[in-house]
């Protein structure tokens, strides 16, 4: 029934898989991984806020938390890089397991400040901790072990990490689709409402939140081993808000809007750091400005409105069919 | 032991001023203010600057950069934030952090990461005598006029008409309108005033603390543990959370010198889990 439901957009779906696949063919292959890692972070970040309503400021630990992970796993270990992977993003659920218990006790913009004030804890633990993580210098040349294959090629290392990015995108699709994500739905409309209902809320969020960092955790891993290293830029409160900033850019609650603002901002960065223009800062800042100010459904929610639009102004009479499907194209 | 704690209270001076700030801006206004930390930055910068290239002192800076800085805050709250206010908090706090970012880049491009010199005022240069040990002279006055501004600011908020104004607008809008008051009146000059005690402290830790485009970056996030610790929405919380946090990181960092940066956030878990609405918080203003 759920691939049946994911084979009845065949459209989207083979655009979208057709894009996955071409994407090191377009552009320079590192670059394509980044997006690809992006993509995820954001569906990940996408999940809390576009559908349980909770601004996580501080996913950067569990973003970063996993590349450090993982880069220790695959030094110290030497697994294959999928298991330093799942490793990494595993304890990544573990560190959201606290966090997330303390945050979900406070709601909107609070949430934001403690997890932001959270995540700057392990911005300092990974600074301090300077035998097992390297401080200033990082976690370097972290190993690609594959049964022996060769994936130094960022070309092939593509396509070996883009099933774990592929993967999370469809358990993120899944959390939204399933009853699980219906809750998160009416908890993030009406929290008194659900509660009333008998949906333990707190702990509906604190399971929303842990799979949210897994899911980060697969992408930050998968982020390390393609660098080779993990610096303490991965776990700094800019990261964090660079994926909330993708997740706005494409559209809040629209799960692929996510993957087009990673594209950009992760092609806007690199256009910049070639031309030397070291201070991002600014362009970013004032694009996500402009996108708060005016432009809040984003690019996704932005192509949905119209879609819908269009479509109601066509069949007028058929009101209740574009209804339900507007409903499904938000997820 | 005594001299740690002294420093401590030195530090709390900033987070006390900062965190002031904040929940008065968050009472009246509902926005939590991520560039007040880069506001900070920009009045050391400030300093910095008038010194630098027009020779201004430090005595003429300390009133005019906060006023300067005030008078961002009223325009930027005209012409942006008012329109962000009525939706959900998150945007401003969004379009806050992306102000944030243009300021901390546009300054970094300015004048690079490293520190920027600013000598002490030479008035205050030396030492003073404290009984138990002496301290330079320009950390106990920062201590002083940092308690003096709270004071005069909790004065003004409990004993005057305008603090009367103010606290009722931020506790029931609706009702305050009722009464006759133009609540929407208060917002803008509320918010610059946040902002322009951002920029006082900014311009009182130039001559201490590193003059960098970071430098509030950082500390905005401790000073967002400190509010939560403080109490949601109370501003004698924030004030007196700043202190005790600066206290308590300074002997934390004597004794346990690997928790120094981290103290802050355990306390902040602590606190949570204890009382989650703050130490001085209301449980409305959590749930």
């Amino acid at each position: 029934m759920i691939l049946s439901r994911l084979a009845g957009r065949p459209v989207l779906l083979t655009v979208g898989l057709v894009l996955a696949l071409a994407l090191p063919w377009m552009i320079y292959p590192p670059i394509a991984l980044d997006i690809i890692c992006w993509a995820l972070f954001a569906a990940a970040v996408d999940l809390l806020l576009g559908f349980t309503g909770l601004l996580s400021f501080g996913h950067a630990a569990f973003w970063g938390g996993s590349a450090y992970c993982t880069g220790l796993i695959a030094v110290h270990v030497g697994v294959p890089f999928p298991l330093a992977i799942l490793g990494g993003a595993a304890f990544a659920a573990v560190l959201a397991v606290p966090i997330g218990f303390l945050a979900v006790r406070l709601q909107g913009i609070y949430f934001a400040m403690v997890t932001l004030a959270f995540a700057q804890m392990v911005y300092f633990v990974a600074n301090q901790w300077r035998s097992v993580t390297g401080g200033e210098n990082g976690l370097q040349s972290i190993p690609r072990e594959f049964f022996g294959v060769d994936l130094s090629d960022p070309f092939f290392f593509y396509y070996a990490g883009l099933p774990f990015i592929l993967a999370g995108m469809f358990v993120a699709w899944r959390i939204v689709r399933s009853p699980f994500g219906r809750v998160l739905v009416s908890i993030r409309d009406n929290p008194s409402r659900a509660r009333a209902l008998g949906y333990p809320v707190d702990r509906y969020k604190l399971l929303a939140f842990v799979l949210s960092a897994a899911l980060s955790g697969v992408a930050g891993g998968l982020f390390a081993i393609s660098h080779g290293f993990a610096s303490l830029q991965e776990v700094y409160w800019t990261t964090s808000g660079q994926a909330v900033m993708m997740v706005v850019l494409g559209g809040i609650g629209t799960l692929w809007g996510g993957a087009v603002g990673a594209a950009l901002i992760v092609q806007l960065n690199d256009y910049l750091a070639t031309a030397g223009f070291q201070e991002t800062g600014i362009v970013t800042g004032s694009i996500f400005i402009l996108i708060v100010l005016l432009f809040r459904r984003g690019i996704w929610g932005t192509a949905q409105a119209l879609i819908a639009a269009r479509r109601t102004r066509k069949q007028p009479e058929q009101n209740a069919v574009p209804e339900r499907e507007a409903v499904d194209a938000k997820t | 032991m005594l001299q740690q704690a002294f420093n401590g209270l030195v530090s709390g001076a900033f987070y006390a001023l900062l965190a002031l700030g904040l929940s008065v801006i968050f009472g009246m206004l509902g926005v939590v203010n991520f560039a007040h930390g880069a506001f900070y930055m920009l009045g050391a910068f400030g300093a910095f600057i008038l010194l630098d290239s027009f020779g201004v002192n430090f005595w003429i800076a300390l009133p005019l950069v906060p006023l300067v800085l005030g008078t961002v805050g009223v325009v930027l709250e005209r012409l942006f934030i008012r329109r962000l206010t009525p939706l959900d908090p998150l945007y401003n706090f969004l379009f806050t952090f992306g102000l944030a970012l243009i300021l901390q880049d546009l300054v970094r491009r300015e004048y690079g990461v490293n520190s920027q010199p600013y000598p002490r005022p030479s008035q205050l240069s030396g030492s003073i005598d404290l009984v138990v040990f002496t301290y330079p002279a320009y950390q106990v006055f920062v201590l002083a006029v940092s308690l003096l501004v709270c004071g005069a600011v909790w004065v003004v908020l409990t004993r005057t008409r305008v603090g009367m104004i103010v606290r009722a607008s931020t506790e029931r809008p609706e009702l305050t309108r009722a009464l006759g008051i133009d609540v929407g009146r208060w917002v803008t000059p509320v918010f610059g005033f946040g902002v322009a005690l951002a920029g006082f402290a900014g311009v009182l830790a130039a001559p201490m603390r590193a003059v960098n485009p970071l430098m509030g970056a950082d500390l905005i996030i401790v000073v967002f543990a400190v509010v939560v610790i403080g109490g949601l929405g109370s501003v004698f919380g924030s004030v007196a959370a700043g202190f005790a946090v600066g206290v308590v990181s300074a002997l934390g960092n004597y004794y346990v010198p690997a928790l120094s940066q981290t103290l802050v956030f355990i306390l902040m878990a602590a606190v949570l889990l204890w009382r989650p609405a703050g130490l001085f918080g209301r449980e409305e203003a959590f749930r």
